[in-house]
């Protein structure tokens, strides 16, 4: 394996050879690529389609994927089916309080760790890291029991408040990346006698703008998409968010309706892959930030 | 990076209030900034499980104040076959599509390692349905599931097969749930792809000069130098698969005959189903053994096969 080919052969043969391999190289690259790609994509056209094919002939077969009309009814008919509003309200509402309790929290612990020295920091941090391998589950009923004990289900409560006492995942994210910032900064700001929350608040925080819109935009697609808190919290239809609102859609009579099921999903999708092609950048910051330093 | 030793500056310069050292008073500000998570930590998680672990043992049905009854819970749950049946599927499903998630990413980071023009849009592509995990893909996916006018049948048709009733037939549910699983890889194949890209050039063209060939200088290499990401991705991979809920909640319910009956359906059905909040704590508490059990392996293995540069080197 080591040893060094005895004939030479003449070097325009050799890179003819090496020209038709890379050749075959790039169409094998590139095919796979585009292949896999295809694949990826394949759900995505199909439900854009059949949320706007007509109302009966959702199902066709083999499937079309350019409807030969387009039918914006069946978004109308969604709206009209079930209180879509309402429920965008409340995804809004849940979304929102959560996204601004994780990043204000995160941010806090994680300027502590990243900033701050005092006894038992590796500690307790590597207690943060472990706490991001406990499942859930573990606390659903306990948790579900203090928060009916509390007389929080069926409202938004259980599923805002929870978020306001930093999630370990963030608080992670959040540490790596003010452990970047330069310490000089700080210092400087404290001989002029600042205090540790304005540094924080006034150094810190403005200059991690590119972290926190990691953090929000994760945030932002945890609690858009959430299903089972709401599904365990929420019983009240009037209350219901988005996520349990499509899926309430799909059982109801006259929903079993493809186009109409397509439809609804395309509307509650839309908010994440908006965000995704504006914010492209700073999810896969984040994502390389887990999963390389983690 | 720069070491920095924070001498206390500021000591000099600034009136010490309340008698304090400006170490004590560094703590007591961290306390403030940590307290967020102290409270959650204690309100949310260690109490709770505490809490957990004392309802395993009760009989408790929400109504009336929990009835210590000792081991029964997990007495029943030795002789529960949905106990075992729920075990078996989440195990099955974690050891396929775990690994084989693992293997697709790392072939297709591979490639698009290799590549300049377009890798940003094949990026993109790839990690688009992760952005959308949840209720959608599992709408999306009974459809395209779907025996008779699901789109994956359609296309497997065009090149002969016959395609199965995947989400109706106790043999093929749960392979759906891991072919679904695989559109969602995007997230794994972003990690792997940084990865490779921090691997110094300086060591295949030593490698290359030494005469290794392409197969040798992956497994020589690339693998034992990715290899802390495979780990993170292994342990996150398998902790992620464990708590598999909201797809088989609504594309199966856990049918059909349980094929798809995952832990954490059988024990959120337990819980707000039955009510039986004192087998689901139970239920829980194992769940939590086998996953921290498993974590740990993985970690006590990691020592043999991932690779860890020496402290002294610096990376950046």
């Amino acid at each position: 394996m080591t040893s060094i080919p005895a004939a030479t052969p003449p070097k325009y043969h050799k890179s003819f050879q090496r020209t038709l391999l890379d050749a075959l190289r790039w169409l094998f690259i590139y095919g796979t690529l585009i292949l896999v790609g295809i694949i990826i994509l394949m759900p995505f056209i199909w439900t854009l389609s059949s949320s706007l094919k007509p109302y009966g002939a959702g199902i066709t077969f083999p499937p079309e994927f350019i409807p030969r009309q387009f039918e914006w009814q069946n978004y109308v008919r969604v709206v009209q089916t079930i209180p879509f509003f309402t429920y965008l309200k409340n995804s809004v509402t849940v979304t929102g309080f959560a996204m601004f309790g994780e990043i204000l929290s995160a941010s806090m612990v994680a300027y502590a760790f990243a900033r701050l020295r005092f006894p038992g920091r590796n500690i307790l941090f590597m207690i943060v890291l472990a706490t991001m391998m406990i499942p859930y589950p573990v606390t659903l009923v306990p948790t579900f029991i203090l928060f009916n004990k509390l007389g929080w289900v069926n409202s938004f409560l259980p599923l805002i408040v929870p978020p306001y006492f930093a999630p370990a995942y963030t608080i992670f994210l959040l540490r790596q990346f003010f452990m970047t910032i330069n310490h000089e900064l700080d210092e400087a700001a404290e001989v002029d006698g600042a205090g540790w929350f304005r540094v924080y608040w006034q150094i810190i925080l403005p200059l991690s703008k590119p972290a926190l819109a990691t953090v929000a935009i994760f945030a932002f697609m945890a609690y858009w998409n959430d299903f089972m808190g709401p599904l365990i919290y929420l019983s009240d239809n009037a209350k219901f968010t988005l996520a349990l609102g499509i899926n309430y859609l799909r059982n109801m009579r006259g929903g079993g309706n493809l186009s109409m099921q397509m439809a609804a999903s395309v509307m509650f999708v839309a908010p994440c892959i908006l965000l995704f092609f504006i914010a492209q950048r700073y999810i896969v910051q984040g994502i390389v930030t887990t999963g390389i330093k983690g | 990076m720069t070491t920095v030793s924070r001498t206390p500056v500021a000591d000099t310069a600034t009136q010490p209030r309340f008698h304090l050292t400006r170490r004590r008073r560094e703590s007591l500000a961290a306390l403030f900034f940590l307290s967020p998570w102290l409270i959650g930590f204690v309100v949310l998680l260690a109490g709770p499980m505490i809490a957990s672990l004392f309802l395993s043992f009760t009989k408790y049905k929400i109504v009336q104040p929990p009835v210590w009854i000792g081991l029964d819970n997990y007495i029943r749950m030795a002789g529960d076959d949905l106990f075992y049946k729920s075990l078996r599927v989440t195990v099955t499903y974690t050891a396929m599509s775990v690994p084989l998630g693992i293997v697709a990413a790392l072939g297709i980071a591979v490639l698009l390692n290799q590549t300049t023009f377009m890798s940003g849009i094949f990026r993109t592509v790839y990690y688009l349905p992760s952005v959308i995990s949840g209720v959608a893909v599992a709408i999306v996916f009974a459809w395209i599931f779907n025996h008779r006018f699901g789109i994956l049948n359609y296309f497997l048709g065009l090149i002969g097969i016959e395609g199965p009733p995947w989400l109706s037939h106790p043999r093929y549910a749960l392979w759906a749930f891991v072919l679904m699983s695989l559109w969602g890889i995007g997230a794994t194949v972003i990690i792997f792809l940084a990865a490779l890209q921090g691997v110094p050039a300086s060591l295949y063209e030593a490698a290359e000069i030494d005469g290794a060939a392409t197969t040798r200088r992956f497994f020589s290499i690339t693998l034992p130098m990715i290899s802390p990401s495979i780990l993170f991705v292994l342990i996150m991979g398998i902790i992620g698969t464990f708590q598999t809920f909201t797809q088989a909640y609504i594309m199966t319910g856990g049918g059909p005959a349980n094929a798809t009956l995952f832990y954490i359906l059988y024990l959120y059905k337990n819980a707000f189903n039955w009510f039986e909040m004192g087998y689901a704590s139970a239920l829980a508490w194992v769940l939590f053994v086998i996953v921290l059990l498993l974590t740990l392996i993985m970690l006590r293995s990691s020592s043999r096969w991932v690779y860890y540069e020496s402290p002294g080197e610096e990376r950046n």
